[in-house]
């Protein structure tokens, strides 16, 4: 069988990477992506400590960080689409505004 | 059998994160994204997680990324310079941070075997066992997450709809 360590293994070289692309990109939507693929590491990482301990919490817990991911993606998006408006740009280096 | 499909899952969901990091055409990376999502709904079956498989397809793969492309394609982006200009520190600490996890891994030897699986049939389901701690135990957690999802929602049409006349120059 599958040991959990290489569950977890694959979860921590998704955060990595999600880490890797929220902090070298620019632009704002790979940003947001970024953030899904760690939202998805915390995720593998819940259902395989729920299988490996037999306990269904994990699986429960794992499906209300869907539904926040989903709530994080159209609030992001929103984001991007106003600032888009205001300033034709998506580089996160270039919003530096708290109010316009 | 069921190390060369954790191992095939495993690989495909590496790569593909890390193009979606590495591409430079935003629509490119979202569509890697898509095939990562539908790797690890594969990596859930190999932990008999059925229903978070069939939710992580619908609600990742056929809502968050769709909402993902119109939002590249309606903003259709020009391919701007890639990496911001930290790069060089980032590059030093996600060596480091890489370095601290592989020893991490090297150390901790937890060869937890794993449970015999139950037979699939016999007793009740994942979905079965999902609903009924849902609607019991985690009701208010439930009603919670259903009202995040309407603040949410509001948030985002009063965002996308808020009329800017007065661009900043």
């Amino acid at each position: 069988m599958i040991p959990l360590s290489a569950y977890v293994a694959v979860s921590a070289v998704l955060f990595a990477t999600g880490l890797l692309g929220v902090l070298i990109r620019r632009n704002f939507i790979i940003v947001l992506m970024s953030v899904e693929i760690m939202l998805n590491a915390a995720t593998i990482n819940l259902v395989a400590f729920s299988h490996y301990l037999e306990a269904m919490q994990g699986q429960i817990v794992a499906l209300f960080i869907i539904a926040i991911a989903a709530g994080e993606a159209a609030i992001g998006l929103a984001i991007i689409i106003v600032v888009f408006r205001g300033k034709i740009s998506t580089n996160v280096d270039e919003m530096n505004l708290l109010k316009w | 059998m069921d190390h060369i499909f954790f191992f095939y899952f495993a690989a495909v969901i590496a790569a593909t994160s890390l193009l979606v990091v590495a591409l430079r055409n935003p629509v490119y990376s979202a569509l890697s994204l898509l095939i990562m999502f539908f790797h690890v709904a594969g990596l859930y079956v190999t932990l008999h997680a059925e229903f978070l498989a069939a939710v992580q397809i619908v609600v990742y793969a056929g809502a968050i990324l769709v909402l993902y492309l119109f939002v590249v394609m309606l903003l259709s982006i020009k391919s701007e310079e890639r990496y911001h200009s930290q790069l060089p520190v980032a590059g030093l600490l996600g060596v480091m941070l890489c370095t601290e996890v592989i020893l991490l891994f090297i150390q901790s030897r937890t060869g937890a075997a794993a449970p015999a699986a139950a037979d699939p049939i016999a007793g009740p389901g994942n979905t079965e066992m999902i609903g009924e701690a849902l609607y019991s135990t985690y009701l208010f957690p439930f009603e919670v997450a259903s009202l995040i999802l309407l603040v949410a929602m509001i948030g985002a049409i009063i965002l996308a709809k808020k009329d800017i006349n007065e661009p900043v120059q």
